[in-house]
């Protein structure tokens, strides 16, 4: 993730939809606008709905990437208060 | 008394119930949407002339049973004053019913309310040689269960990829129920012949990297009654409304000119020839 300066991360793989969602809205609502989130999500559901619900909260999709371990990493800026 | 005629009683909506002199009253309902003004009507009138309720049918429909045979007349102007008109039966078009489409659901393809109004306005009581059923849904999920119905409307959309603003991020190939969808080189790549247009892809992108137009796939000939059948899909694709009602009115035209008295569409079909259905209906998807 070198391309990206991440200012904070969150873990919502302990979790199930929706809370998966809440937990990561949560997480950048604590972040300041322009601020970079880094968040780690599982497989199927998650991965399905989570990068699209936080667009449409208004924030940028920057990228998402596949890790070793079967979950995925979602990469957002924070846009607005 | 003047002898009753019943014939007209049900074309009207006035269906004769096992209780003598009494009606079940069907109302017209389009896409299983009612007004509040037209509900508070609709309980009056079944508080004062029926039994104080309801009955809400398989097909979106409202029906104040206990209807007296004196009062009908009165109570199709006390229903009008509601803006609730008498619905239909018998051999003809009937409640157009729909989903509530891309208006209200997320999954939503197309404006299904829409379109109901719209086939209403265009065949709704339209004399046919048997009943004739339409249903639209907005999406794959079917949740109107287009396929019961004589023509069945289904919202899909044409998609077509984006790459100025796709990230490369993989979700739209797995969400992808049809393994349509294959990623090479950081292309996205559609199998427009597995894809079946659910949209799903374009529902999940998180950085709106679809072209996607509102699009529809209609099946002919679903009957859900004595007999059981699917309707087919028999067509491409129709993307534009101006297609759709195209086909739509080949469609009913091909029902009104072929059946026989008592023959539901399906039985048409079958015995006129699919072939010769899709010949109708080919060129009037090509205009």
């Amino acid at each position: 993730m070198a391309e990206f300066n991440i200012d904070e991360t969150v873990d919502i793989t302990d979790v199930v939809c929706p809370v998966t969602f809440v937990k990561a809205k949560v997480a950048l609502e604590e972040l300041d606008d322009g601020q970079i989130l880094s968040i780690r999500l599982n497989d199927g559901e998650p991965v399905q709905n989570v990068p699209r619900s936080i667009k449409e909260e208004g924030h940028q999709v920057l990228k998402l990437s596949a890790n070793e371990d079967g979950t995925y990493t979602l990469i957002v800026k924070k846009v607005g208060d | 008394m003047a002898e009753v005629d019943y014939g007209t009683l049900k074309k009207g909506g006035f269906m004769r119930q096992k209780q003598k002199d009494n009606f079940s009253l069907r109302l017209a309902v389009v896409g299983g949407t009612l007004t509040a003004e037209n509900l508070k009507k609709i309980a009056e009138v079944a508080e004062k002339y029926g039994d104080g309720y309801v009955h809400l049918t398989s097909r979106q429909g409202v029906e104040i049973p206990f209807i007296k045979l004196n009062d009908i007349e009165e109570v199709k102007d006390s229903l009008a004053e509601g803006g609730c008109k008498p619905g239909v039966c018998g051999p003809r078009v009937r409640t157009v019913t729909a989903c509530q489409g891309s208006q209200i659901c997320p999954s939503g393809n197309i404006d299904t309310t829409d379109i109901a109004n719209k086939l209403n306005a265009r065949y709704f009581g339209r004399e046919l040689p048997h009943k004739f059923k339409f249903g639209v849904t907005g999406c794959q999920n079917n949740c109107l269960k287009a396929e019961e119905n004589d023509v069945g409307i289904k919202g899909a959309l044409d998609v077509k990829w984006k790459q100025e603003a796709c990230i490369n991020c993989g979700v739209c190939a797995k969400v992808c129920r049809e393994d349509a969808i294959a990623i090479e080189d950081g292309k996205v790549n559609v199998d427009y012949d597995k894809c079946n247009y659910c949209g799903r892809c374009v529902k999940s992108c998180p950085t709106d990297a679809w072209d996607a137009k509102s699009a529809y796939i209609v099946s002919f000939g679903g009957t859900f009654g004595n007999a059981i059948s699917k309707g087919e899909d028999l067509l491409p694709l129709i993307t534009t409304e101006e297609q759709l009602f195209r086909v739509t009115d080949a469609a009913i035209q091909f029902f009104a000119d072929n059946a026989k008295p008592s023959e539901r569409f399906k039985f048409t079909i079958d015995r006129v020839g699919k072939d010769k259905l899709q010949e109708v209906l080919k060129e009037a998807y090509d205009g």
